[in-house]
């Protein structure tokens, strides 16, 4: 084995500094402006209004919530936007202790999944949870959308600021 | 090949210059719902397998196939996205229907091009980080280098160029799916502003927005299906150096060998006298001619004269484009081939209305992934 063990030299951060390894940067420049159409679209304008709404497969029956205009199980249109109330239970979530761009956090972020009172079991928006004690939030908690002041709003998932506890 | 395979279904939504009343999953919903009741059947019932052709940076997506099942009806099924064009889409579903293992395959690919607000900048993401990019030079040089060779090498006039421009954009006036139908002339096409000499803006396609769907079924199913099916006699794609410094400029290598690929496949000895009529790749529009002919249907040097003696036209002794191709349909990005794909299945069915070509029974479609690519991919229907 000795013989094939070399003498060498670790890189380091002067040798980039000082341009001793040569290296290739880029940086993008990709922009989009996704066309919402007509399910995310009319979802957007009802959050801008302060509301929550989905849309109903006259197939299978269920509520769907974020809407669409096609159900993926029955491959069925769907034309009917359903109201729903901005309540919910929490079906999932975690304590983030980073953001992310990985950076370390003391207090955690809360992301959770809130199941949609009006909407059908399961059917929920990812969201955040705040005023919340991380260590009381359970599975099941029941939880209320806390909006932005309606002249903040932009039609956008940001229009809630978070869910709170009922 | 070990088993026939059909094109038994296809479905569309417009192409056009935007589309703000639809998402994109809401595009391609439409094609869906198109080719599956064109195919007569259920796809959560009735499909094997789905594929669909995207490329991530177009999308604005990362892993961009986690979004298209639901969509397509695709939920709880075997799907893979690919990025190429839409007939690499083709030749993945054809060789999964030779394996076997699967009857029914669906096809999808579409184009949001209008959302993606920096689409020169994604384009030339396409180019070598090291060693062309720096140059910071928009890509389109590379089809205006690639022009000018070609010119020099066949002796092909300018004006040969500017009437691919006339005959495709004036074909499109004929078909209700195309974006830029336009009545123009040599002149008017000649005159545009120059883009990168000696291509000018009228010779390179603007981009559109729209989505194909496409079932195919092996030989038996297709036959239970419909009584029309659309025969897969052949397909081929290749790719030549990536090498801006050392392409063969004046000559698409890679639609020869893709060519010639799907020609030995379906058995064709002469392309000009075997196949009736051809969509060809004319992202630009000195493409049609220089892919004309590396794809064999003429000579070296004689696409030009052939398209001025009008040759090529819809009336002519072997249509080139009927319907628009990319200049009169617009480019549809990932779903370019697909597009080519959709008007030979049409013309082949008798389907396509004002621009039918009389007793079609054999096209030829053929995609080029676009500047600075050299890959090409091509496939031969029959009724
Ligand atoms: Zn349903």
């Amino acid at each position: 084995m000795k013989e094939h063990v070399y003498e060498t030299v670790y890189l380091r951060e002067k040798d980039f500094q000082e341009g001793r390894v040569l290296f290739e940067t880029w940086d993008p420049n990709a922009r989009y402006a996704w066309d919402a159409g007509i399910a995310i679209g009319r979802f957007l304008q009802e959050l801008k209004a302060g509301r929550l709404v989905g849309t109903r497969c006259a197939n299978c029956g269920r509520v769907m919530v974020p809407p669409r205009m096609f159900c993926e199980h029955c491959f069925v249109p769907i034309d009917e936007f359903v109201p729903l109330e901005d309540t919910g239970t929490v079906i999932t979530f975690s304590l983030c202790y980073v953001t992310w761009d990985m950076v370390r956090i003391e207090e955690p972020q809360i992301p959770a999944v809130i199941g949609i009172d009006g909407a059908s079991p399961g059917m929920g928006i990812m969201h955040l949870l705040g005023e919340v004690d991380p260590k009381a939030v359970k599975i099941g908690m029941r939880v209320a959308a806390v909006w932005k002041p309606p002249e903040e709003r932009e039609g956008a998932i940001t229009d809630i600021l978070y869910f709170k506890p009922l | 090949m070990i088993r026939e395979v059909a094109i038994v279904g296809v479905g569309w939504s417009p192409f056009r210059s935007i589309t703000p009343d639809l998402s994109y999953k809401e595009m391609m919903y439409e094609a869906a719902v198109r080719a599956y009741e064109d195919a007569g059947i259920d796809p959560r019932r009735d499909v094997d397998s789905f594929v669909t052709v995207a490329e991530d940076f177009n999308e604005g997506t990362s892993i961009f196939d986690e979004y298209v099942p639901d969509q397509l009806g695709a939920l709880h099924r075997p799907v893979q996205t690919i990025t190429g064009d839409g007939i690499h889409g083709i030749a993945a579903a054809v060789m999964q229907i030779l394996t076997g293992q699967f009857d029914v395959v669906v096809v999808e690919a579409h184009s949001k091009a209008s959302n993606v607000l920096t689409l020169p900048h994604i384009l030339a993401y396409a180019m070598d980080p090291v060693f062309n990019r720096p140059l910071a030079a928009h890509p389109y040089f590379i089809a205006g280098m690639e022009m000018r060779r070609y010119l020099a090498e066949t002796g092909t006039p300018l004006e040969a160029c500017a009437q691919v421009v006339v005959k495709n954009r004036a074909n499109a006036l004929r078909n209700p799916l195309a974006g830029y139908g336009a009545d123009l002339t040599i002149d008017d096409v000649l005159a545009s502003e120059p883009i990168a000499e000696p291509l000018t803006r009228l010779a390179c396609a603007d981009h559109a927005d729209g989505a194909v769907v496409m079932v195919l079924a092996s030989g038996e199913t297709a036959r239970a299906l419909t009584d029309r099916p659309i025969w897969v006699r052949g397909i081929g794609w290749a790719n030549d150096t990536f090498w801006l410094e050392s392409r063969p400029w004046g000559q698409a290598r890679y639609a020869y060998l893709a060519g010639q690929m799907a020609y030995s496949t379906a058995g064709i000895k002469s392309p000009r006298t075997e196949i009736d009529f051809a969509e060809i790749d004319d992202t630009f529009a000195y493409k049609e001619l220089q892919h004309l002919e590396a794809l064999g249907l003429c000579k070296p040097g004689e696409a030009g004269a052939w398209t001025l003696e009008g040759g090529t036209e819809l009336e002519g002794e072997f249509p080139v484009n009927p319907s628009g191709g990319s200049l009169g349909e617009g480019h549809l990005l990932d779903c370019t081939g697909l597009a080519r794909v959709l008007e030979v299945v049409l013309q082949l069915r008798g389907e396509a209305g004002p621009r039918q070509i009389e007793d079609a029974e054999v096209g030829l479609a053929f995609a080029w992934r676009g500047v600075p690519t050299t890959s090409g991919a091509a496939v031969i229907l029959s009724n």
